[in-house]
Parts: structure tokens; C-alpha cells; sequence
């Protein structure tokens, strides 16, 4: 983080976002789980795109991070967008890094699925498959978002605690290679 | 005379004939990251995530004979790369979803993966269709997280002398089977008794009913890293997993 690194007052302030694609927002909550730390990373860092701020899209960014993984044509766009503004994309919890929960429908036929929840399951009345065109079309099987983009660092966990999302950026802001120890990476 | 030695890591690591290089590494307490290996068990040397480089040359330290002077590389960078990427080969040729598993925290493939700074899976993953099998009334096997180690096809011929199971196929299409018609691990004489119960190294083998009995966060390799427990993976035997 060459402009914004160091903690020198007049220096500009990093631009940081970030986006749950297909994840459960527990990365996000996560996020915010680093508490009053946030106050120390608000006098380093603006937030751009982001669901703290509502911004819609994402402009010129030093850092992004995505939570979730690949399951809709929209995530696409999202993520690809991303990659395209930020300087360093970060891959942040289990959905990101490989999938997770979402991609355990992948050994699955995605019209099965849908017929069976909207049609078939007991209980169901008169169902329809949703078909709003304003609905993103869901992919045939969900990715990581590695497979879509070149990813330059990753923070597994399911999800990866406060801790350790707050070491691994401050190890960037301050310009040290980030590194999670024993406890903090894991995979659950 | 002094007892013959190999060199490990430009350490001084003393054997007795007959012992490998993991064997001599164990007995010293350095840690050479494995998963097939067993030390109750003819070694096999299939995972190769202990492979090391004796005298220059790449081989695994669970079948290698120790031989005095012998110099071997251990905990290189060079070696972790290429273990790490084993692993990574091994994460997404299975179903290794660790928030959803009952052996996390105590599953040696995570474990290793902690051990060696794996983030991520880097290929893409396979995602295998690979039905669980249920049918048992006290274990559950579920095929997804098998990672070809034979451990329990070895405990089950050799300790149990049942032969429960065996590997199919080769190369990508390799998997565990079951040897019963039906293919069903009920129509076996599988026991939770049995030694090949209690030797998977993942979460392939598990018993029913008695999930979640130690939290997340509270197991084995949460509280310590692999690397700190070689005392414990020499001295493991019958009864205790992992």
C-alpha cells in the first residue's frame, strides 16, 4: 500500500471495499466483530463500495474485500467489477476461498433443485419457479472466486474470526506480509 | 563409537537400524508432516507428504531407511511448497467442507493445511458426487473426505482381519469401496470395535450420534499445533483417532 501506508497525518487515506456475493454476510459480521478497532481503521481507511456505506458501485480502490462465492451471473459482474477497481482483491471467508456452504448444491442438478423447492416440496400451492427478469440467473454449479479472477490474498474461515481479518489488514496497511498464525487460521 | 546418524536439517538425529528417516525424526521429536503414515503400521509412503531430500534426491521418509551420515532436508521452504500443493491437490479432488465436518479441529488434512499456511485451494475444485453411506447402525462413512490413505484398509486386513475395505479404480478414478455385494457397509461384519474404526486420519469414518460431544475451536489442533504434537502422533495406538 505504497500512498497510504505508514501512519503520517496528510497522507492520503486508503480506499477499502468490500461485497457479499454469494455468502451468508457472516464474514461482514465478522468484520465489524473487530469492535473499537474500527475507529483506528477509520482514520486509515475510506470505505467505498460497501454494505456499511450503500454505495452501489465500486470506484477506484486500494483494497477490496469479497465475501461469498459464485452462484449467479450477477456475482459475476460484481466481482469482476471489483477486480477491476481494486489493487488488492481479497478472498475473505470459506464461500470466497472455495465455495463453502453454497457449493454443497454442486453434485446437484440446479433445475432439480429448483422444481423441488418451488414445485414439489409438500405444502407448496400453485408455486412457480421465480422468473423476474430483474432476478439474477443462477449458475449451473457455484465457484470460488479464484476461478473468476486473480485473487491476491485469501483469509479462510467459516468465518475467519474479527482477529484475524483485523491482523491480516493491519498487516497491509502497515505494509508487513500478512500472515495468520495458529489460532487464527482455520477453516471452520 | 558413536551411534549412527543422519543429519536432519543439519541436526544430529541418532537411529537404530531398521528405523526410517520418520522413524528417527519421531523418536526425536521433529515434526515430518504426514498423513498415510501410521506407527503402527508397514509404512506405504502413498501420500507423500512426507517426502524429504535425502542426499539430494526427493523421497519419502516413512519407507527410507536411515543410514548413517545420510543428510536430509527437512522443514525447507522448498519441500513445504511442494507439500502445500499436495495438500491443495488433495483439498479439491474430496468434499472438504470443514464447517460442516465433525472431525474439524481434529482432522489431520486440516491440520497440515494449518501447519503448512494453506489459504487456499489455488486449483479448482472438483466437486465430486460421492453419496454417503449410512447404512451402518453405528458408523457413517462418508466417501467425500477420503484421501486414498489406506489406513483403514491396512488396520481392517491387517489388525481386524476383515478386509472391510479396499481401494478401486486407478489414477483420478481411484476411490474407497466397501467389501460387501451390495456394497453397503451394513452388510459387512464392521464393528466401532474394530481397529479400522478408529484410524482415519480425516473425517471419513465416523461414529453416529456422539457429533459436536467437544465444541469448535476446543480440539485437538485447535488448542495446538500438529507440529507441537509428534510426541503424541509417535505414541499413537488402538482406540485413538487421528
Amino acid at each position: 500500500m505504497d500512498a497510504g501506508a505508514g501512519n503520517s497525518e496528510g497522507r492520503r487515506k486508503v480506499r477499502l471495499a468490500t461485497a457479499s456475493l454469494a455468502g451468508c454476510f457472516g464474514c461482514h459480521m465478522s468484520f465489524l466483530d473487530i469492535d473499537e478497532r474500527l475507529f483506528a481503521l477509520l482514520e486509515r481507511v475510506d470505505f467505498d463500495r460497501s454494505p456499511l456505506t450503500d454505495i452501489k458501485h465500486c470506484g477506484s480502490c486500494d483494497i477490496g474485500l469479497i465475501e461469498g462465492g459464485i452462484c449467479n451471473a450477477e456475482n459475476v459482474h460484481v466481482l469482476r467489477e471489483f477486480r477491476s477497481h481494486c489493487k488488492v482483491l481479497i478472498a475473505v471467508g470459506a464461500c470466497a476461498v472455495n465455495g463453502g456452504l453454497p457449493a454443497q448444491r454442486n453434485h446437484l442438478d440446479l433445475g432439480q433443485c429448483l422444481q423441488e423447492i418451488y414445485l414439489t416440496a409438500p405444502d407448496i400451492v400453485g408455486g412457480q419457479i421465480p422468473n423476474d427478469p430483474e432476478l439474477p440467473l443462477p449458475l449451473d454449479k457455484v465457484h470460488p472466486i479464484h476461478e473468476i479472477v486473480r485473487i491476491d490474498y485469501f483469509i479462510p474461515g467459516c468465518p475467519p474470526s474479527g482477529d484475524a481479518i483485523w491482523k491480516f489488514l493491519s498487516d497491509l496497511l502497515d505494509g508487513r506480509t500478512p500472515r495468520l498464525g495458529h489460532p487464527m487460521l482455520h477453516f471452520d | 563409537m558413536n551411534p549412527p546418524s543422519i543429519l536432519l536439517d543439519g541436526l544430529p538425529v541418532p537411529f537404530v537400524n531398521g528405523q526410517t528417516i520418520m522413524d528417527a525424526a519421531m523418536a526425536a521429536e521433529i515434526f515430518i508432516p504426514h498423513l498415510c503414515h501410521h506407527p503402527e503400521f508397514k509404512p506405504q509412503g502413498s501420500c507423500k507428504l512426507c517426502t524429504v531430500k535425502a542426499n539430494g534426491r526427493y523421497v519419502s521418509a516413512c519407507t527410507l531407511p536411515a543410514r548413517d551420515g545420510m543428510e536430509v532436508e527437512n522443514n525447507t521452504p522448498d519441500l513445504n511448497d511442494k507439500r502445500r500443493t499436495l495438500l491443495q491437490m488433495l483439498f479439491v479432488e474430496g468434499n472438504h467442507f470443514c464447517p460442516s465436518c465433525e472431525k474439524s479441529g481434529n482432522c489431520m488434512l486440516q491440520a497440515l493445511a494449518y501447519e503448512l499456511e494453506m489459504l487456499s485451494p489455488h486449483f479448482d475444485p472438483f466437486y465430486p458426487n460421492r453419496p454417503v453411506d449410512a447404512s451402518h447402525p453405528e458408523v457413517l462413512l462418508d466417501f467425500n473426505r477420503c484421501i486414498l490413505c489406506e489406513l483403514c484398509v491396512r488396520a481392517s486386513r491387517d489388525v481386524d482381519g476383515k478386509s472391510v475395505f479396499s481401494l478401486s479404480g486407478r489414477g483420478i478414478t481411484k476411490h474407497l469401496i466397501v467389501n460387501a455385494e451390495s456394497g453397503r457397509l451394513a452388510d459387512t461384519d464392521f464393528s466401532w470395535a474394530d481397529k479400522a474404526a478408529h484410524v482415519c486420519p480425516v473425517g471419513v469414518i465416523l461414529k453416529k450420534r456422539t457429533g459436536f460431544a467437544v465444541p469448535i475451536g476446543k480440539r485437538r489442533y485447535d488448542v495446538e499445533p500438529i507440529g507441537m504434537q509428534v510426541e503424541r502422533l509417535a505414541a499413537r495406538s488402538a482406540g485413538e483417532e487421528g
